[in-house]
């Protein structure tokens, strides 16, 4: 049962560099053959590079663990990033905090109810800018997730 | 590079065609994104939440998505991209992406895509939208 009183939370803020072999590797793996990304000696990131930021924070600090979402029952509604430049690239530290935004109420299309929990990452480089941020949308459903759309 | 005049509304980029999507491919992205959700790999752990196998990462074909457009109008240039999951992508799908021009912003010189993600033999896997600044 995800928790509403969760709306505004936030997690510590952390700083990770952004590396040119995982930004290499990001591009080879979403199937890219720009040069820019390949050959550069300071690749941008690709679009969606930040969502991986996720799985790079310290234990136990998502904010995640304070909506209490259902994990069977998750899906992965969708994903929006903003640059306000030139993205990132690689060398970049990044400071990163995630708030939850919203959480809102649904009533499916197949029956039960849908919660959505908006949460957005912003990104700041060494001198306090904010350079990107990262909105996402995940749902939990009524029902379990099988005859679901969604990823 | 597709230069300024050529982008007016309407405008479409050509058709690419990705895949099929292979476990390995699968893998390759989950390692890359540090995402190691077993129901994108183990069939026996997809089984037990009651799916037919384990199946491809929403943010995959979102990332293939998104290379579709920066290869066309380079990734230093990308200011927003957005997806929304629809179908979802099984191992040996083939994906085609697709993309028109549905907005032009004379003045910050920015043009905003309506991106599609679809499989072939079936319906949109993502819809995906991007604002690119031009040069």
């Amino acid at each position: 049962m995800v928790d509403k009183s969760a709306i505004g939370a936030t997690d510590d803020p952390f700083t990770m560099v952004v590396e040119c072999g995982k930004v290499r590797e990001f591009a080879r793996a979403t199937m890219s053959g720009h040069p820019d990304y390949l050959e550069s000696e300071n690749p941008v990131i690709p679009p969606t590079f930040l969502t991986t930021v996720s799985f790079w924070s310290p234990p136990g600090q998502s904010v995640f663990s304070k909506v209490k979402m259902d994990l069977r029952r998750l899906l992965h509604g969708g994903q929006e990033y903003t640059f306000h430049g030139p993205p990132p690239v690689a060398g970049t530290k990044l400071t990163v905090q995630t708030r939850v935004a919203d959480i809102y109420e649904k009533e499916g299309k197949r029956g039960g109810t849908m919660t959505f929990v908006i949460t957005i990452s912003e990104f700041r480089d060494e001198s306090g800018v904010l350079v990107a941020e990262a909105k996402s949308t995940a749902i939990e459903t009524g029902k379990p997730a099988t005859t679901a759309a969604g990823a | 590079m597709t230069s300024w005049d050529d982008l007016t509304i309407g405008a479409t980029v050509p058709d690419r065609e990705y895949g099929p999507i292979s476990r390995t491919d699968i893998v390759q992205y989950q390692g890359a994104s540090g995402d190691f959700n077993p129901i994108h790999h183990d069939d026996e752990f997809a089984q037990s939440a009651g799916y037919p196998g384990a199946f491809s990462v929403g943010m995959l074909q979102a990332g293939i998505l998104a290379s579709y457009a920066t290869d066309w109008l380079g990734p230093r240039n990308v200011r927003t991209f957005g997806v929304q999951f629809r179908e979802q992508v099984w191992p040996g799908d083939r994906l085609v992406c697709s993309g028109t021009v549905v907005g032009r912003d004379e003045l910050a010189r920015t043009v905003d895509l309506e991106l599609i993600a679809a499989r072939v033999g079936g319906g949109a896997a993502i819809k995906g939208h991007a604002t690119f600044a031009v040069e």
